[in-house]
């Protein structure tokens, strides 16, 4: 029996020649990467233990991104207190206001995340590396810590679930939709401590960058992590960006998959995933009227240049509609620049949508685009969990950057195929 | 360990509904505590009291790795979660802060709000004082125990460390 690229990777991080489904080992960690809210914890945790002194702080890499630009005095101390910790731990790796991103956009971009590596970060989207072929995974501050003690963490080998997907997709469908499709099948928990890989012609067609979108949403079905075999497009990405070497791991034909799922994507329509949850979609034809106050363009799912040209496109000689406020969040520093050197962010702001700097931002509801009682976002994050861009009483309907864009211009949840021109 | 039931017959919930992120600019305890279950259960910090368990359907702790959740529930007092099943980064989080969490199948079916609860960890099984029946479950694997009766991962390495 053949070992998925997910098995051969944890192997060859613990020493072995084979690992299975069930098994606990304990993995080496390539790259550690460390962002504010769930670092500042992992650092008093280690100090308290007598465990400060991080074991490879080249492995380390420092990414604040939730609350930055600062929000408020206690996110500044937490920042502060990172900035401090990574000097005295001689980190160089550190990417501070002007260089910053949202980490699982700027991780892949600056060249940390390499095929066959392993990559946590105390972020539950940590599983979007896996789109490079890496095993990348969320955990909590105590899991942070103690990698950055030790350089390895406990795993139990995840099992497997095969995602085949066929066909190609239509105009103005995207692997944002598709990942949407997917949990709406298998539900949040579908793939519940398991590896989601995805295979087949449609992620062959895929940028690397549209393959991100899937893998940061596994966590959505509750998988372990998400991952990709890695292909041409894959490798000529990492070499643009590092010259670090690298082991590339792909499946075997007889690996074994706890599920198989085989989807044909031809006939895709954009979908909305309704308030409160990822799995909650419906197709745009079949949704009426929703109103919405706020589209939200951004977050580490969909805030990459292509989810900015795809918007633009859609926006251009454009006005966002008069009761709907637009927010753009560029996911880091250089998407940012790129998309001013395109003139996008000249076309956001002439449609009277308004560009942030990169961060988390009101995807989470920290800040920048908080959503009052009764308020509806049509946002192209990952979730649209009760008050999660804000209060309470507010509602966060998830879809496609296009899907966003389309929906600011007519204040309504609006179908963006109209609007685009049909693919050469 | 004995203790009175909160049960919330429901699937997913998750970390933001746990504790919502926009107290994740603290990480105390204590001040996280003041804020634990707010957007579905405004009432729920005022009703705790030291030693409450929290009885939950399938997938509790979903969404976000955020620890802060368990540290919140911890920190309000609560001193185990039953749930039908668990979300993977909250169950780890858990393990990691010698924090009981125990997955016991149709369990937020069977108990109610106010039932007195007893768990016996090495036997496997909660007993419902309060209707005299008892609920067999899994026993933690027993990794998940030496880090659980170390106090937790970090004190587990330690020693390996050190």
């Amino acid at each position: 029996m053949g070992s998925t690229i997910t098995e051969k990777i944890l192997a060859a991080h613990c020493g072995r020649e084979i690992v299975r489904p069930g098994e606990l080992i304990n993995a080496e960690i390539d790259v550690i990467m460390c962002h504010d809210v769930t670092t500042t914890p992992a650092i008093d945790m280690l100090a308290e233990k007598g465990l400060s002194k991080v074991a490879y702080p080249e492995r380390v890499v420092v990414m604040p991104d939730h609350f930055v630009p600062n929000k408020d005095i206690k996110s500044a101390e937490m920042v502060a207190k990172i900035r401090r910790w990574a000097k005295e731990q001689g980190i160089e790796q550190f990417y501070d206001l002007g260089r910053h991103g949202v980490c699982h956009a700027l991780l892949p971009e600056q060249g940390h995340v390499r095929p066959g590596t392993t990559i946590i970060c105390g972020d539950s989207h940590t599983s979007t590396h896996g789109a490079l072929g890496a095993f990348s995974t969320g955990v909590g501050s105590t899991d942070l810590a103690a990698t950055l003690a030790t350089g390895e963490l406990w795993f139990k080998v995840p099992e497997s679930i095969l995602f085949r997907l066929n066909g190609k997709l239509g105009k103005g469908v995207y692997s944002k939709d598709v990942i949407l499709e997917i949990i709406r099948r298998i539900g949040v928990d579908g793939a519940l401590y398991k590896t989601m890989e995805f295979t087949g012609e449609l992620i062959d067609d895929l940028s690397v960058e549209a393959r991100m979108t899937i893998c940061n949403m596994a966590i959505e079905a509750g998988g372990k992590s998400g991952i990709i075999n890695p292909d041409r497009k894959t490798i000529d990405y990492v070499k643009a960006r590092t010259n670090e070497t690298f082991k590339v791991f792909t499946s075997d034909p007889d690996a074994e998959y706890s599920q198989v799922f085989d989807i044909d994507v031809s006939n895709l329509e954009p979908l909305v995933a309704f308030p409160h949850l990822p799995s909650n979609s419906k197709p745009v034809s079949q949704i009426g009227d929703v109103p919405v106050d706020q589209a939200y363009l951004g977050s580490c799912t969909n805030g990459r240049i292509e989810d900015l040209r795809v918007a633009a496109e859609i926006l251009k000689d454009k006005k966002v509609a008069r009761n709907t406020r637009m927010i753009v969040v560029p996911a880091t520093t250089d998407i940012w620049k790129q998309a001013n050197k395109e003139g996008l962010l000249d076309i956001f702001m002439d449609a009277e949508a308004t560009v942030s700097a990169p961060t988390c931002g009101a995807c989470l509801g920290g800040h920048m685009g908080i959503l009052a009682a009764g308020e509806r976002c049509i946002s192209s994050t990952n979730r649209n969990f009760v008050g999660r861009m804000g209060s309470p009483k507010s509602e966060v309907y998830l879809g496609s950057p296009a899907t966003v864009a389309a929906s600011a211009i007519e204040g309504k949840i609006a179908d963006p195929r109209k609007y685009l021109q049909e693919k050469p | 360990m004995t203790g009175k039931a909160h049960c919330y017959k429901r699937d997913h919930i998750n970390t933001d509904e746990i504790i919502p992120a926009r107290y994740l600019n603290m990480d105390k305890e204590a001040d996280l505590a003041e804020h634990a279950m707010e957007d579905i259960d405004t009432d729920f910090i005022k009703r705790v009291k030291m030693g409450d368990m929290i009885v939950a359907g399938e997938d509790f702790g979903c969404g976000s790795s955020r620890e802060h959740a368990v540290w919140a529930l911890r920190g309000a007092g609560v001193r185990a979660v039953i749930a039908d099943t668990f979300a993977r980064i909250f169950y780890r989080n858990c393990i990691n802060n010698g924090f009981i969490a125990i997955e016991c199948k149709g369990i937020s079916q069977k108990v109610d709000t106010g039932d007195t609860l007893e768990i016996d960890v090495e036997k496997g099984i909660v007993k419902n004082l309060t209707k005299n029946e008892q609920y067999e479950f899994l026993a933690i694997p027993e990794f998940a125990r030496e880090i659980i009766d170390a106090g937790g991962l970090l004190d587990y390495i330690s020693r390996k460390v050190k």
